[in-house]
């Protein structure tokens, strides 16, 4: 084990009481599986397969400070609302405390009459530990990896979001993430959601940086969705150069399920995206896309895994991006196709532009398939813009730059569209365009977008 | 020596374009040589268009056709090696493709380009305000671009679904050349080519695109029709009929040419040029 | 009902398992500094070849074997294996009459056309048993071209400088843990060399065989086009059937100058153990080429249908401007085969281009995986590739794996990769079935228009073999 390791060990062993205590107990009982793990296992060394592209030991390198003590930064009051303006239920996480602006309250009580929780994960584990412990962490049994772990081991706050059996949410739940802190530090985030049989609910997760020193969140989402029931999950990263953002997200689905995942990163610093998906019952389906609009030295690299582990699921993937400058993509999609599950249907397709000079892109669609009645398919490129299609713009008078800026939108219009929700779809075509432009599609506040 | 001489053409031209000799042309090509992928294409195109005339263009495959509209219009796949093409009195060669099209030039396209994700509205209108933002006039409004759309649709028979369709895309053969000359309806140019735009349009469909076209005549614009078979020719009925073969214009007359043409093929055009040509 | 008939089709039996009764010399088992030395001895190698044996073990002894294939390895026991095996002749042949007429039948049942009265067949053959040459033919008219076509050893002996400047510039002995292990022990081969502006008039052709019980055979392929020369090269592979897995780690390595091309085919036909597993060859082959000049081309082909576990990745170095890389495989594994193969393009020159067809069929218990790599440098600009990697799966207990990697360093690169998995579908087989074809000759008539775009690839005569051996590999007898 190195010293990036043995830095967060002895700050583990050394301060386990400050952070039991400030703890709460179903979090608690999960620290020392995870701390075992990481002691044994360590972050992926830099030659991992999985890791390739992302050198993650590199980044923990940094002398980042870790808020065991849950001191609260000074946040400014603009920071609590946000203007991507959609009919929404609004929620905050700052670095890794959950915040219920005072104006939603009273939306809120109209969930929770319905039998809705949610709100902070602390809260929640103390008010229902059972229901809780039932989730935390069940969805990493088998499945450890270090990030997880090292969330597992440090995190005191997140979001809970328990959606009962048969209950429908047709607003989505947003929650913004800012990081604010005004020093370098790591926050570990730690979310769960469980959406029940025959239930319906969408969640709209935004991620901002307000600080302007370096950041790392390291994000761990867990999510249950039951039989029946429809769930969408939207991920918009916009944060700056100094933020890493490292998130897994991993979830369950029940049989004839209906999830939509749409991870859109605009705007960022390093990025590092883990999703696995187990279609766990007969007749699931999974959509799962993102794009990533790259420029500067922006580093995003989309890991994603889907498991076939029951026969008729359908998944379909579909991930795009466009890099400019020296920015720097990643894509490596696992589709694994268990031995008994026949007539699945699996389609990946991950599709490039390079438009700068010196952008790279790194493309690693793969297919595993142990059952033989299947329909599976990937198909990648990397390539550039339509030099015809840009001829033909410009021969009907439009402009170059505006003609590849119409280009490069029509190229990640087929992921925006796969939106669910109208007026989110609209905002982000626009925070897009506006990203093209060159125009801050930032939130700052989320003024930006209006 | 032969470098000297080509200065000396060059300088002659410039004296009689300060003349303004050439300005009473709408499009005068002179000498025009282009090449592709190092291949000469053109080998000295010369050609005059006035307003309110329609030139036709033919010539057996791989004469230069196409690459001489796609020059014109600026396509960056093509390099003029030689020549000057001037339009309205600009130097056309020297102008980007877009500055090209808001000076009133219009390329109908032999294969249109699918675009999947920019849908017919969107692209219009950004066409429409670059032109307008040329001339020096504001944005038009949302409501007036709407109802120019629809009015333009009739000239070619456009179904409302096309426009609300991403440009191109699953358009069958004839619905794309039809969105060509609505494009065109819509964007006034003074110059309009139409390159091969009879080639996989069955009668009807020719006869609709066509009759677009005629509606959109008038004395102060004119056309190129490029085009293999005389049939196009039976509605549009050109005032000129140039022989294009091998990169040069071999042959040119009024509209009995291209009857002659259909009857006769190119084969006698071939012969009276010699094997040498 | 569907499983039987799978069953049935996939099975066969290799008829290429029969046991040479050759007398044999061998060296002790296993592996240390005393055994190279004993093998350079053996062939008296000079000084300069001995050294980078040695240099080669001294790495060897420092790395691991791979992990990251999608294969399931027994440990292999690298002291348990005899490293040189040669049929024990006199001297070496001078003609077809000197060689041991054991030989001789067994390469007429390869139905190898070794003799001379075959050469209408046009094929110049360099037949490798155990680890030694045996003998090639056509030499002397080859020569007259200036084409040398000799084994490995010949070559060391004749073209010291020749073999000195290409040996380990295409794969150095550290390059990996096989190539180390070859590179150390490697026993013969064959070495081409087609000089400038010469199109070679037939096709040149190399067969291996392993024997000899407990033997491990390292040869080494070493091919060098000339610029504006031609040459297409195959090679063969059978063994007899044993229990024991043998091992088979060899190192291909092709030179192409300006404006060369090489067309390299391989139809490999080791043996892949039987139903339940046990025996088979271990083939862990490193097969590399480099265009090194401008315009130059490499065509790689290849039909695996044989082998325990195949860790093959034939792979082009497109380092001159404009040269051309191609890859087009056909990989059957049946029973408890297991395949990890595939290509690397590494696209370094400007407007380099390079085009990947592999077509995998799984039957049995077996693991077919496509894995390869396209990577395109920071200055090679107008790389183009196009990747085709498609999977047949034939029953439900085997497996079908892409694991493509794409690394774009260059904004004028193009790119392109689609991968399909899919079964033959019973619509197919009942069409044939009501046009009154059998089933197992249906699916064999599926199974090679599915491969068709690769088999069209080789030269005429091996692609009626390759046909043959696809249906074989696969057939057995429909109950």
């Amino acid at each position: 084990m190195s010293t990036t390791e043995s830095q967060y060990i002895d700050i583990y062993e050394k301060y386990s009481d400050t952070i039991f205590k400030n703890g709460v107990a179903v979090m608690n009982d999960c620290r020392q599986i995870a701390f075992d793990y990481f002691k044994d296992n360590g972050f992926p060394h830099s030659r991992a397969e999985l890791y390739r592209h992302s050198k993650i030991k590199e980044l923990f390198d940094f002398d980042y400070g870790l808020n065991l003590n849950r001191v609260k930064f000074p946040t400014s009051n603009n920071l609590f609302h946000c203007d991507v303006p959609i009919n929404s239920y609004l929620c905050f996480l700052v670095d890794e405390a959950f915040y219920l602006p005072e104006k939603s309250k009273l939306e809120w009580d109209d969930l929770a009459k319905k039998g809705v929780l949610i709100g902070s994960i602390r809260e929640m584990a103390q008010k229902y530990p059972d229901l809780v412990a039932s989730y935390y962490h069940k969805a990493y049994g088998e499945k450890m990896d270090a990030l997880v772990a090292f969330n597992t081991m440090f995190s005191q706050d997140g979001f809970f979001f328990y959606v009962p059996d048969g209950v429908v949410i047709d607003n989505p739940i947003q929650l913004i993430c800012v990081s604010n802190a005004n020093l370098p530090s790591i926050s570990n985030p730690r979310n769960l959601v469980v959406v029940g049989d025959n239930a319906k609910a969408s969640v709209l997760m935004c991620a901002h940086s307000l600080s302007n020193v370096e950041s790392l969140s390291n994000t761990v989402t867990e999510v249950f969705v039951g039989e029946n029931a429809h769930f969408d999950y939207y991920k918009l990263e916009s944060t700056n150069a100094k933020s890493v953002s490292l998130s897994s997200f991993v979830l369950k689905q029940k049989g004839n399920s209906n999830v939509l995942i749409n991870d859109m990163t605009l705007q960022n610093g390093f990025s590092r995206n883990n999703i696995s998906v187990d279609l766990e019952g007969e007749g699931a389906e999974l959509t799962l896309c993102g794009m990533v609009i790259g420029d500067s030295e922006q580093h995003t690299d989309n890991h994603t895994v889907v498991n076939h582990n029951v026969p008729n699921c359908v998944s379909k993937e579909l991930f795009k991006y466009v890099l400019n400058d020296a920015s720097k993509g990643a894509f490596s999609g696992r589709v694994f196709v268990a031995k008994d599950a026949q007539k699945t249907a699996a389609y990946q397709t991950n599709k490039n532009i390079c438009v700068g000079k010196d952008a790279k892109m790194f493309t690693e669609p793969q297919l595993e398939i142990y059952a033989d009645d299947v329909k599976c398919s990937h198909g990648a490129s990397t390539g550039q813009m339509d030099e015809t299609a840009l001829f033909y713009l410009r021969s009907r008078g439009i402009p170059e730059a505006e003609a590849k800026m119409l280009l490069m939108f029509a190229f990640v219009n087929d992921v925006i569209e796969n939106i669910r929700i109208d007026s989110l779809q609209d905002k982000i075509k626009l925070m897009v365009e506006k990203r093209f432009r060159g125009e801050s599609s930032l939130c700052k506040g989320c003024n930006a977008c209006k | 020596m032969l470098l000297k001489l080509k200065n000396c053409c060059k300088f002659r031209w410039r004296v009689v374009s300060d003349n303004n000799l050439e300005y009473r042309y709408m499009l005068s090509i002179k000498n025009l040589h282009a090449s592709v992928n190092g291949k000469e294409i053109l080998r000295g195109i010369n050609l005059e268009i006035n307003p309110g005339e329609v030139h036709a263009i033919m010539g057996p495959n791989g004469s230069g056709k196409s690459t001489l509209s796609s020059v014109l219009a600026g396509n960056p796949a093509f390099t003029v090696t030689e020549g000057e093409v001037l339009f309205n009195g600009k130097d056309l060669l020297a102008l980007s493709p877009e500055a090209r099209s808001c000076e009133g030039l219009f390329l109908s396209f032999q294969y249109p380009v699918e675009i999947p994700g920019v849908s017919m509205v969107n692209f219009m209108r950004a066409a429409v305000n670059e032109h307008r933002k040329y001339n020096g006039l504001p944005p038009m409004s949302a409501s007036d671009f709407l109802k120019m759309m629809r009015e333009k649709k009739e000239v070619v028979e456009l179904d409302n679904k096309l426009a609300n369709r991403s440009v191109n895309e699953g358009f069958s053969g004839g619905e794309k050349k039809r969105n060509e000359i609505f494009q065109m309806a819509v964007l006034e140019p003074k110059l309009s080519i139409l390159d091969e735009t009879d080639s996989g349009l069955d009668i009807d469909a020719l006869r609709i695109v066509a009759s677009g076209v005629n509606k959109l005549k008038s004395k102060d614009n004119a056309s190129i029709v490029i085009t293999h078979y005389q049939r196009l020719l039976d509605y549009i009925v050109p005032d000129f009929v140039h022989v294009l073969y091998k990169g040069k214009i071999v042959k040119s007359a009024g509209k009995e040419l291209a009857l002659e043409l259909e009857e006769r093929g190119y084969d006698w055009i071939k012969k009276e040029l010699g094997e040498n040509f | 009902m569907k499983n039987n008939f799978v069953n049935d089709v996939t099975d066969s039996d290799y008829k290429y398992g029969f046991v040479t009764d050759v007398e044999t010399e061998v060296i002790p088992k296993g592996l240390n500094e005393d055994i190279v030395r004993l093998i350079s001895e053996k062939k008296g190698e000079p000084d300069w070849l001995l050294e980078y044996r040695l240099k080669a073990f001294k790495h060897w002894t420092t790395l691991e074997m791979p992990e990251w294939a999608h294969l399931s390895i027994p440990p292999i026991n690298y002291q348990d294996i005899y490293y040189y095996a040669a049929p024990k002749t006199k001297e070496s042949p001078k003609s077809l009459d000197e060689v041991d007429p054991e030989l001789i039948k067994t390469f007429n049942k390869l139905g190898i056309p070794l003799e001379e009265q075959k050469s209408l067949a046009g094929v110049a053959v360099d037949a490798v048993m155990d680890s030694v040459s045996v003998k090639t033919t056509y030499k002397e008219n080859l020569a007259e071209l200036g084409i040398i076509f000799c084994s490995f050893n010949e070559a060391v002996k004749n073209y010291p400088d020749l073999v000195r400047q290409y040996l380990g510039s295409v794969v150095p002995y550290t390059d990996n843990f096989f190539a180390a292990l070859n590179a150390a022990v490697f026993s013969d081969g064959s070495f081409v060399y087609i000089p400038k502006g010469v199109r070679c008039p037939m096709e040149l052709s190399t067969y291996f065989r392993i024997n000899a019980a407990n033997t491990g055979q390292f040869e080494r392929t070493l091919i060098v086009a000339d610029d504006d020369s031609y040459v297409s090269y195959l090679e063969g592979c059978t063994a007899p059937m044993r229990d024991e897995n043998q091992l088979h780690a060899a190192i291909v390595e092709l030179v192409v100058l300006d404006r060369a091309e090489i067309k390299y085919s391989t139809v490999q036909n080791w043996y892949p153990g039987d139903k339940e597993g046990k025996g088979g060859i271990y083939n862990f082959v490193t097969k590399r080429a480099i265009c090194k000049g401008d315009h130059s081309k490499v065509s790689w082909t290849q039909v695996e249908t044989g082998s325990a576990i195949t860790w093959k990745y034939p792979s082009c170095i497109l380092l001159g401007d404009n040269s051309v890389g191609e890859f087009y495989s056909v990989a059957v594994t049946n029973n408890y085969q297991q395949a990890d193969t595939g290509t690397k393009m590494i696209h370094l020159g400007k407007n380099t281009k390079s085009h990947i067809v592999s077509k995998g069929i799984s039957a049995g218990y077996s693991q077919n995986s496509y894995r390869g790599l396209v990577r395109v440098a920071k200055k090679a600009d107008g790389a183009r590739n196009f990747s085709q990697c498609d999977s047949l799966l034939l029953g439900d207990k085997c497996g079908a794996h892409t694991f493509p990697y794409m690394d774009i360093n260059n904004d004028s690169a193009v790119v392109e990769h689609e991968a399909t998995t899919s079964k033959i579908s019973e619509d197919q087989i009942f069409y044939c079935n009501q046009r009154g074809i059998s089933t197992e000759d249906a699916i064999g008539l599926i199974v090679n228009g599915y491969a068709k775009e690769v088999i069209n690839k080789l030269p005429m005569e091996f692609a009626v073999e390759a046909q043959k051996l696809l249906q074989i590999s696969l057939e057995g007898s429909v109950g």
